[in-house]
């Protein structure tokens, strides 16, 4: 079962210092984008895994070790960061 | 090692519980004050991090329930059978007991006083709560934007927020599940229990099957998927 990208947000926030629900990513599978919000997110495991919505394919994958944060990326193609007061 | 140049956001901070109180059966307002606090909009989240006496820790994100009144917060948890962090925060934590708290954070499911346009918003159980927050907020700010409220529960047991939404001015549909009424037979939420929401931001929180089925309705009926903000929870590790 997975929740959705808000749920999400304070670990991002922690490993990237910046509000992740907002920011727009594209899918490197089939190409569509949307916010990061509506991510399906799967937390039960070791880590977070981040799954498009539309395809499903993982778009992001987030550990946390007690000193660092691995955050694997490569399932988005970009990801767009709004800025000014709306980034929040 | 050299100091980094840019400090981390969201760092944890030392929370204190000022008041407790009792929604439902298993669930429970948590007031927290919280120093440092730097205010937050209605719809964010916070993590909350409990740690046991031999450095075990946990945290679980929660939707806070009212608008920041200074550096004072409230969270609204339910339990989660077999949880790991909920059972201690509805049965066991009282005032003046301490925790740590990290955010607001989530930008993306909030609504801001400014904002005059119709909202309607939908409700599936404990996803009342961020929903709660966005009504509190528009009766502080005296905001006139048209809100409406549809609430699905199990039954009339399991409403939050009861005496505080009956005396609100905003119209509420109350949904039972499990119970049937004089008006309504019992039953999962369908397209005739949505109002009209032409023109209207719709914000929709809930499980996952709850909120799927409300935008798949919403969508079903012309709805622009833009003008719809959702927020899916659990059952997760609770």
């Amino acid at each position: 079962m997975h929740i959705d990208g808000n749920g999400a947000a304070g670990m991002f926030a922690e490993a990237l210092g910046v509000d992740i629900t907002t920011a727009v990513l594209t899918c490197a599978g089939c190409g569509d984008s949307g916010p990061f919000a509506q991510a399906q997110v799967y937390d039960q495991g070791p880590g977070v895994v981040a799954r498009c919505a539309t395809c499903e394919a993982v778009l992001a994958r987030l550990v946390r070790t007690p000193t660092d944060a691995w955050l694997d990326l490569r399932g988005a193609r970009s990801v767009r960061l709004p800025l000014g007061p709306a980034a929040g | 090692m050299t100091e980094p140049l840019v400090r981390r956001r969201s760092p944890w901070l030392a929370a204190r519980v000022f008041a407790v109180r009792s929604e439902t059966s298993v669930a429970r307002t948590i007031v927290l004050d919280v120093p440092g606090w730097p205010g937050h909009e209605a719809g964010q989240h916070v993590d909350v991090k409990l740690t046991a006496p031999d450095g075990y820790s946990a945290y679980r994100s929660y939707s806070i329930a009212a608008p920041p009144s200074g550096e004072r917060i409230e969270l609204t948890v339910q339990r989660v059978i077999d949880g790991e962090v909920s059972p201690y925060l509805v049965d066991e934590l009282l005032p003046t007991d301490e925790l740590e708290v990290r955010g607001p954070v989530g930008g993306w499911f909030t609504w801001r006083a400014a904002e005059t346009a119709p909202v309607v918003l939908v409700a599936g159980g404990s996803g009342i709560v961020p929903l709660m927050a966005m009504l509190r907020e528009r009766a502080r700010v005296g905001s006139t934007a048209p809100f409406t409220l549809v609430y699905s529960v199990r039954g009339p047991a399991d409403v939050y927020y009861e005496a505080e939404l009956a005396a609100s001015d905003v119209p509420v549909r109350l949904l039972y599940t499990r119970a049937g009424t004089s008006t309504r037979p019992a039953g999962r939420i369908t397209a005739a229990d949505l109002p009209d929401t032409t023109g209207a931001r719709v914000f929709v929180c809930g499980p996952t099957g709850f909120v799927e089925t409300v935008a798949d309705l919403l969508l079903a009926r012309g709805q622009d998927p833009a003008s719809i903000r959702t927020e899916r929870f659990g059952p997760t590790g609770g």
